[in-house]
């Protein structure tokens, strides 16, 4: 699509509700995640999407199935987006064999080569190196696909961040970097990181086109992912997005959040994209009571099936636990 | 040399550049980069006209980003190539120790078995050049510590030859370590000489007195040593490791078992190393078969200095590989 004909014919009451259907999605699963967690059916690090949905539904609806997907460990949101089905995310979350990587990476770690959705990788700034070369293997090949990397604001004080916007821009390379800029590394927050703050002038500086764009607002995040990523497709080398969001939960289950205020966590929940997309819906009158019941009942089978998935698997058997450090085939 | 109708003088340097040029030709999912691999023609002239013949494309020159350009090669590798990426050196390896540890090494088991990482990286190692610290260590035996990939340090011209198009086909990381004093090492290569696998050691003298274990850049100094020993009497098998990872305990084990005495001679430091690591194996299989403590011969535990005779004494040195087998072999212990 082009941005005129989204403007000209008018948000469609049906690609809304697919919007709305997707970020409730994310927050139900999530939601149901931080409960498995307090009743110990998660362990490890689990790192939630909560307020940031806008972002993943918004930018995976510029992506076409061949395109690629590089994340961080706070993925569950980009996954899903992506098309990878909830039952085996969730069951990777509980340990088992039938989760998307048999157990092996947990929250941080879903991968799905099925949907291209090459990991959570949970080095802040590591992905960024993969995303340049899977792009470089697709201009090496002339195949026109886009690779879309997700990181965090806090990756951008990492030295991969800064090779990896040179090398995406010196050799010109289908990347579709997408920067979710949810103000806080961890407890950091970006102005006690970094001497610029405005993200999106960084990586303007490596010649790379780059907009901020306001992530709780998933039409704009559509909007500007899509004009990027059709300039990628084309051949235009990378772009950049600047993704503003927030996280209203705390990092990860073990954090307090000592380091802001509650008034300024509040003060973002006004803007909840859901909640805010949701009232923009029933203005146009593509949503009302029912439609909005029906779609909560929609999502609410999703999360439950995915909880019978999860619940019914199997743990991987012991014997198996040296599988794949090196490929079969070659040892 | 083996028997073969046709073999032609060559150096290391020259052996390895036509096996990267022969992987170029036969496979086009393959291609080099690194820093300096075209216009210059790689530091140590390893890609020397490779960029005439190949191209900007496949032979492609990085800028001084070793995360960014080793990452771009695992994510190349991801995605359908069969990347060949070098390393000005080993300690530069460094600078992209997170890609190689955390995504190269990991994904696979990571991804449950979904994504493996076919790519090749190459790098010079160790000293005996004056280039002093930040130049000269020997850190192939740390990276043989971890799990995911294959760590191989070839250290004849056939091998070279042999392993580089083998390490290409394998399905996993493989890291190469080219002992920087080798690529001017001459030997006969056999026109059909063949691919060399990367599991196993190669016995390089057969011996019955002493097992003498090195890899790599030392493989000379143990092979003088031995002829030596030889003059004096005392036969020692000499065990080219070829491959740090997996370690090939087999072969180890059933010379040790024949000879009852072991040195390994290696240019890492002794302390946590893989010398260390053989040692501990040899004592687990062979514990009853020993007839002296297993010696080792390893670099001085200092930063390689620069001055000559500082290095020299550093490293490993015939004479003192020759002492520890004596010292083995006459149970002064």
């Amino acid at each position: 699509m082009t941005i005129q004909s989204a403007v000209h014919s008018g948000p469609s009451a049906a690609h809304g509700l697919t919007l709305f259907r997707e970020m409730l999605g994310i927050r139900r699963f999530e939601e149901k995640c931080a409960e498995l967690y307090s009743v110990g059916k998660i362990r490890g690090f689990l790192h939630l999407y909560v307020g940031e949905e806008a972002v993943a539904v918004g930018v995976t609806q510029a992506l076409t199935p061949e395109d690629a997907v590089v994340s961080t460990y706070r993925e569950h949101g980009h996954a899903l987006a992506r098309g990878v089905a909830a039952g085996p995310i969730l069951a990777e979350m509980y340990g088992k064999v039938e989760g998307c990587s048999r157990g092996r990476g947990g929250s941080m770690h879903i991968f799905d080569a099925s949907k291209r959705f090459v990991g959570g990788n949970a080095i802040v700034g590591g992905g960024l190196p993969l995303a340049v070369g899977m792009a470089l293997a697709d201009k090496l090949r002339g195949i026109e696909r886009v690779t879309a990397c997700f990181f965090g604001e806090g990756a951008v004080a990492e030295g991969e961040f800064h090779e990896s916007m040179n090398l995406a821009a010196l050799w010109s390379l289908p990347v579709l970097f997408c920067c979710e800029n949810n103000l806080y590394a961890m407890g950091t927050a970006l102005a006690r990181s970094e001497s610029q703050t405005d993200i999106a002038l960084k990586a303007a500086n490596y010649e790379i086109p780059a907009w901020p764009v306001d992530g709780m607002d998933v039409e704009a995040v559509e909007h500007l992912a899509h004009h990027a990523a059709e300039s990628v497709r084309a051949g235009g080398g990378p772009c950049f997005l600047e993704l503003r969001t927030y996280r209203f939960r705390a990092h990860s289950m073990y954090d307090p959040e000592l380091y802001r205020e509650k008034s300024e966590v509040e003060e973002w929940k006004k803007r909840d994209p859901i909640a805010n997309f949701v009232s923009i819906l029933r203005e146009r009158g593509h949503a009302d009571e029912a439609i909005i019941a029906d779609v909560e009942s929609e999502v609410a089978r999703m999360v439950e099936q995915a909880v019978a998935f999860a619940e019914a698997g199997t743990l991987e058997p012991e014997e198996e636990l040296e599988r794949f450090v090196l490929s079969e085939v070659g040892q | 040399m083996t028997a073969s109708k046709i073999a032609t003088r060559t150096t290391y340097r020259d052996a390895l550049r036509e096996a990267i040029r022969e992987a170029l030709h036969a496979d086009e999912r393959v291609f080099l980069m690194g820093e300096d691999v075209g216009r210059y023609g790689g530091c140590y002239a390893v890609s020397k006209g490779l960029l005439e013949e190949f191209g900007p494309e496949r032979i492609r020159d990085t800028p001084l980003s070793e995360s960014a350009f080793v990452g771009a090669g695992i994510g190349a590798a991801l995605n359908g190539m069969r990347p060949i990426v070098e390393i000005m050196t080993v300690n530069f390896s460094l600078l992209a120790l997170d890609q190689i540890v955390n995504n190269a090494a990991t994904i696979l088991h990571m991804s449950g078995g979904q994504y493996n990482v076919p790519i090749v990286i190459r790098m010079p190692t160790g000293a005996g050049r004056q280039v002093a610290a930040q130049h000269s260590h020997s850190l192939e035996g740390w990276y043989a510590h971890i799990p995911g990939i294959r760590v191989v340090a070839p250290a004849t011209v056939p091998d070279v030859r042999g392993m580089l198009w083998t390490a290409i086909e394998n399905p996993d990381p493989v890291l190469m370590f080219e002992h920087a004093a080798l690529y001017n090492m001459e030997d006969d290569l056999a026109e059909d000489a063949a691919p060399v696998d990367l599991d196993r050691a190669a016995v390089r003298r057969v011996g019955s007195d002493i097992s003498l274990i090195t890899y790599g850049g030392t493989l000379g100094k143990t092979a003088e040593a031995a002829e030596q020993l030889a003059r004096d009497g005392i036969e020692a098998e000499v065990i080219d490791l070829r491959s740090l990872r997996p370690l090939d305990t087999e072969t180890i084990v059933a010379s040790v078992a024949k000879t009852h005495r072991a040195v390994i001679v290696d240019e890492g430091w002794r302390s946590g190393s893989i010398s260390a690591e053989i040692s501990a194996r040899i004592v687990e299989r062979c514990f009853y078969e020993l007839d002296a403590p297993v010696g080792r011969v390893c670099t001085v535990e200092v930063p390689i200095p620069y001055a000559k005779h500082l290095e020299e004494r550093a490293l490993p040195q015939v004479a003192g590989i020759v002492a520890a087998a004596n010292r083995a072999v006459t149970g002064g212990g």
